[in-house]
């Protein structure tokens, strides 16, 4: 029997005096779906952020495929691709060379068909404009053609469909279908009504608790 | 289970072992400089306050060349210590701020490499047209002609070994709001060796004295920072990104 992709272990974390979440416990496989769900403010962003070990600010394990993240950083960084809040995304390079930095830094990122990424997400004919002449969306949409380049098996994307429009997500609900379908493993967070059905899973974190432990009606 | 089961298509086991350390490096260099070359009015402003600087001491204290000769050195020196540290906050403050701070974190790369990278790149368009310009400063304020060379060579050595050291700071301080005074108070005790004997030398060469012991020591220096700074500056990064 093969470890599962991420273990997470009896994980607590706090912030600001409340308890976000304690004794987490769930693995992943490879070729699922996750859905981190929860009202706002109830960790989500920092649990994703603990899993891309951007956050060390918790208590617990986490294991990749089997062994402690510490011990094989190299490894679970390749394999990681990582969708934040903020885009990554340099307003005065161009779309093209946003990704062709990312696809330089990261080693399971094509170099080849970031013309065709571009022109999947709707970008064709900005590849040579600025980052800051697009829009909010748009800007969403250059970091998210990362996910066509990408051979990463592990992706952590949040809130990826933030102003995106109703096209763009169902292309992108496709394409983590596919990835999941082809082996790999995708942990999101999303307030949209996802419509894969194969594979999903779901962690819900529920309502901080105060430290202190006092009423507060 | 390996990769090459998990995912198929592609061939990312090639790609990464074409991914020589140096090559990254030389990709995240290009790429500080060619962002730095789309900003380029950012790029004048530590030369023009460095200018400034040195400018304000023949008008606030005494244009007599004697007295101008004797300060020249430190003048020129505590100018180019103030306008590295003035460039100093914007060093990693929007990488922080639009995430490819946070992407470089979450890359398998090496952060120290890519953290020398950056500070190469800072040096280029800061420190090293600060030591371009320095002669020119010091004909201005009667720095006599055996002092030039020191002040060419100390600087070439010393500059390096000011963004390094400001770097740290910057790194500590990028995740608050303001952090530029933050980063004044923590840096420039790190400074002041350096500031000691790169005017050391100077003065020292307009003396008639050897000042190869001073230039000894600024080398020493600049290679502690240089195999420390960027461990410490890749700590510091972690930290302001993780809160």
């Amino acid at each position: 029997m093969s470890a599962p992709l991420i273990e997470v272990r009896d994980l607590y974390c706090e912030r600001d005096e409340r308890i976000l979440f304690e004794g987490l416990n769930f693995s992943v496989n490879a070729g699922e779906v996750w859905q981190v769900e929860g009202p706002n403010g109830s960790g989500k962003t920092t649990l994703l952020r603990i899993l891309s070990s951007l956050s060390r600010a918790f208590e617990g394990e986490i294991f990749w495929r089997g062994e402690s993240v510490d011990h094989v950083r190299d490894d679970f960084m390749s394999s990681l691709l990582y969708f934040g809040h903020l885009p990554g995304i340099k307003a005065t390079l161009t779309p093209q060379e946003n990704l062709r930095w990312y696809s330089a830094i990261h080693p399971m990122t094509r170099h080849e068909g970031i013309d065709d990424a571009l022109h999947r997400v709707g970008l064709l004919g900005y590849e040579d404009v600025p980052c800051h002449a697009l829009s909010a969306g748009q800007k969403r949409r250059v970091s998210l053609a990362r996910l066509y380049l990408s051979d990463a098996p592990l992706w952590i994307l949040d809130e990826p469909f933030t102003a995106i429009d109703k096209g763009g997500v169902a292309e992108k609900e496709a394409l983590i279908a596919a990835h999941a379908a082809k082996g790999g493993t995708v942990i999101l967070t999303t307030h949209h009504e996802l419509g894969i059905r194969d594979n999903l899973r779901k962690v819900v974190l529920g309502g901080a608790k105060e430290l202190t432990g006092g009423k507060f009606d | 289970m390996t990769k090459e089961a998990v995912v198929q298509g592609g061939e990312p086991q090639e790609s990464s072992a074409e991914l020589s350390l140096s090559r990254v490096f030389l990709i995240a260099l290009r790429r500080d400089l060619l962002l730095a070359y789309r900003r380029r009015s950012d790029l004048v402003n530590p030369l023009v306050f460095f200018i400034m600087v040195a400018t304000l001491f023949p008008l606030g204290v005494s244009p007599e060349p004697v007295f101008l000769s004797e300060v020249a050195a430190g003048v020129v020196w505590v100018a180019a210590l103030l306008a590295t540290l003035l460039s100093m906050d914007s060093l990693f403050r929007s990488d922080f701020d639009d995430g490819t701070l946070e992407q470089l974190l979450v890359s398998p790369q090496p952060m120290a490499l890519l953290v020398v990278a950056k500070v190469c790149s800072h040096w280029l368009i800061s420190g090293f047209p600060l030591t371009v310009l320095a002669p020119l400063l010091g004909v201005m304020l009667f720095l006599p002609s055996e002092g030039m060379t020191a002040l060419v060579l100390s600087l070439l050595l010393g500059t390096p070994t000011l963004s390094l050291i400001g770097a740290i700071g910057a790194g500590l301080t990028v995740g608050l709001r303001k952090g530029g005074v933050l980063i004044t108070v923590l840096v420039m005790p790190l400074y002041i060796p350096v500031l000691i004997f790169g005017t050391g030398a100077v003065q020292a060469a307009v003396a008639g004295l050897p000042i190869g012991g001073y230039l000894a020591i600024l080398g020493a220096i600049l290679a502690l920072g240089f195999v420390l700074a960027p461990l410490a500056i890749a700590a510091a990064l972690r930290i302001s990104v993780s809160n």
